[in-house]
């Protein structure tokens, strides 16, 4: 669209984080994130040092703090859950500043902190340092089942498409003085959502035509692109091999 | 509703893995005999359509916004099948690219926001659809209804799965009360939004709609619906619901208030020392109540499971008959 073109979530770079094929990054990620949730929340040390891998490769990746950061917004809702928690929680058998508060909430409270705040991060880095057909291509090679991967990177493609017409539609309503405050004043909006929904169907039927006529016949033709080799298989396992390692670890001894 | 990584146990998370990836894998091959090529443009730009609908921000009250969740309205507009499949690939891509949502809890995140919502919608909207009349305006009552409802199932399924794996010490029945409290009042509006939605297709390409198939034209035209059948149809979804609810309330009689407390205590984040004190008492009841509201868990949970199933027979069903 006229929008000129624009990353939202990937950060342009050539760190070596970025040239590694994206099968092995969503491999990596998967079992970093893995290793992470298995971990008991009682081995401390196990976070630390998974905070440890991820701000490394942050610096080798370039990515800017803030930009992780500002994308964690996400997980916050949950943060805020975790907060409450020591106060909330069963069985209140500890003071802090004068207030009852329950150890297994603070537990419970570390437990989803570390472990969401820890998995968010992982993802913000990869799709901070892989364009998103490309992860779409590394699921696939995965032996994701083709439908899924396929459909998404339709969604993906069409995305903002249909982003764009639902905010025009909003600038529309809002230039004739639409303001709702309450729920029975949805009705517009609820009709652009009918209008929106047509739409898309429509083009979806115009896009599967333009494929009929251009040799489509059900399957989608995988497209090029570098496969991972050997050694960045090596690089890139080498971080979730040392979570895995950290988690057993953990599990034993805790 | 995107619950982050490791917030339910991994026994929970696996276990929920695999009761999706089942299910989906139905959804995938019911899809495809439905619209065998077309099936990935065509799903495609629907899941972009799911992920614009939830940027929709409509007015609650007083200037807040809520928005939709639209599993329901896809199941409704696309069908179970197709319409489950559409918003897994939307939660599956909404963890992977925008972090929101945990890569280990898409098990639990696809069942409560994709396959709960579409086929236990769905299951809601043909039932509902017996005792409205066969029209327009039946079948819009019917989506406002089990839209509203689908809210519901996803709250109360998440507060089951947090039964089984809990890993943080708040009992069950509170964490039920509170999630199935709230998104009552979410579902509202999900529900009335859902409902005009369809009701703007259906005017302008019903045969877009799947849950009108089988529809005529006159019927179509026809929008009236007699205020009995709505007001019965509504209390219909609201006494399955309360029954369920109502069994916290016989074995604790102060449930619905402390619910009350416990919300109000939430948004205001004072008062420390009185809730903590509610809660303390709370701990007591709570202990004793275990196994009965492990049964009422298990009892709700049979009627969800019965539900989903239900919707996934009936979208079965006219398949078959038309192979015939």
């Amino acid at each position: 669209m006229g929008a000129g073109h624009r990353h939202a979530l990937y950060v342009h770079e050539h760190s070596p984080v970025h040239r590694i094929a994206p099968e092995a990054k969503v491999l990596a990620l998967f079992l970093f994130v893995v290793a992470v949730a298995i971990t008991p929340r009682e081995a401390i040390w196990a976070f630390a040092i998974y905070a440890v891998i991820e701000i490394v490769v942050m610096r080798v990746s370039r990515v800017p703090v803030q930009f992780v950061v500002s994308r964690l917004v996400a997980v916050l809702p949950f943060v805020i859950f975790a907060l409450f928690l020591p106060l909330v929680g069963q069985g209140k058998d500890a003071d802090f500043l004068g207030i009852a508060i329950s150890t297994e909430g603070v537990w419970a409270m570390w437990n989803i902190l570390a472990k969401a705040v820890l998995g968010g991060v992982a993802s913000i880095l990869l799709a901070a340092t892989t364009e998103t057909p490309d992860i779409l291509k590394g699921f696939s090679r995965l032996k994701v089942p083709g439908v899924i991967t396929a459909i998404a990177s339709f969604m993906i493609r069409y995305l903002e498409v249909i982003a764009g017409e639902l905010a025009r539609m909003r600038i529309a309503m809002t230039a004739r003085g639409y303001d709702p405050r309450w729920l029975w004043q949805s009705r517009p909006i609820a009709a652009s959502a009918g209008t929106l929904f047509i739409r898309s169907y429509e083009r979806g039927e115009r896009i599967y035509e333009a494929m009929l006529s251009r040799g489509y016949t059900g399957d989608m033709p995988m497209l090029g692109g570098d496969t991972a080799t050997r050694r960045q298989w090596t690089v890139a396992m080498t971080i979730p091999a040392i979570a895995l390692v950290v988690a057993l670890t953990a599990l034993v001894t805790v | 509703m995107h619950a982050p990584d490791g917030f339910l146990s991994t026994g929970t998370a696996i276990a929920t893995g695999a009761i999706s990836a089942a299910t989906i894998s139905v959804a995938i091959r019911q899809a495809k005999t439905r619209m065998p090529e077309k099936v990935v443009p065509l799903a495609g730009i629907t899941a972009a359509f799911v992920f614009a609908v939830q940027m929709f921000n409509f007015p609650v009250a007083a200037g807040t916004t809520g928005h939709l969740l639209g599993g329901a309205l896809a199941a409704i507009l696309l069908g179970p099948h197709v319409g489950a499949l559409v918003v897994t690939v939307v939660v599956v891509v909404q963890a992977l690219v925008f972090a929101d949502g945990g890569l280990t809890a898409l098990g639990y995140n696809i069942l409560n926001m994709a396959i709960v919502p579409a086929y236990g919608g769905f299951a809601m909207f043909s039932w509902l659809r017996r005792f409205l009349p066969r029209n327009s305006g039946g079948l819009i009552a019917a989506t406002g209804l089990a839209a509203g409802a689908s809210v519901v199932m996803a709250a109360a399924a998440f507060s089951i799965e947090w039964l089984f794996g809990a890993t943080a010490p708040i009992p069950f029945d509170t964490v039920f009360a509170a999630m199935v409290g709230v998104h009552s009042l979410i579902g509202i509006g999900e529900g009335v939004i859902s409902a005009l939605a369809v009701g703007a297709v259906l005017t302008v390409r019903p045969d877009l709609v799947f849950g009108a198939r089988d529809l005529s034209r006159a019927q179509l035209d026809d929008n009236k619906v007699p205020l009995r059948a709505f007001i019965f149809a509504g209390l219909a979804v609201t006494v399955i619901f309360a029954t369920v609810v109502s069994q916290f309330a016989v074995d604790n009689p102060d449930g619905l208030e402390r619910v009350a407390q416990d919300t109000g205590f939430v948004s205001s984040g004072q008062d420390h020392s009185l809730s903590s004190s509610v809660f303390a008492d709370y701990a007591t009841t709570g202990v004793a109540n275990e196994t009965l509201s492990l049964a009422i868990a298990g009892l709700t949970g049979i009627v969800i499971t019965l539900a989903v199933a239900y919707g996934l027979f009936r979208a079965i069903r006219p398949l078959e008959k038309v192979a015939k």
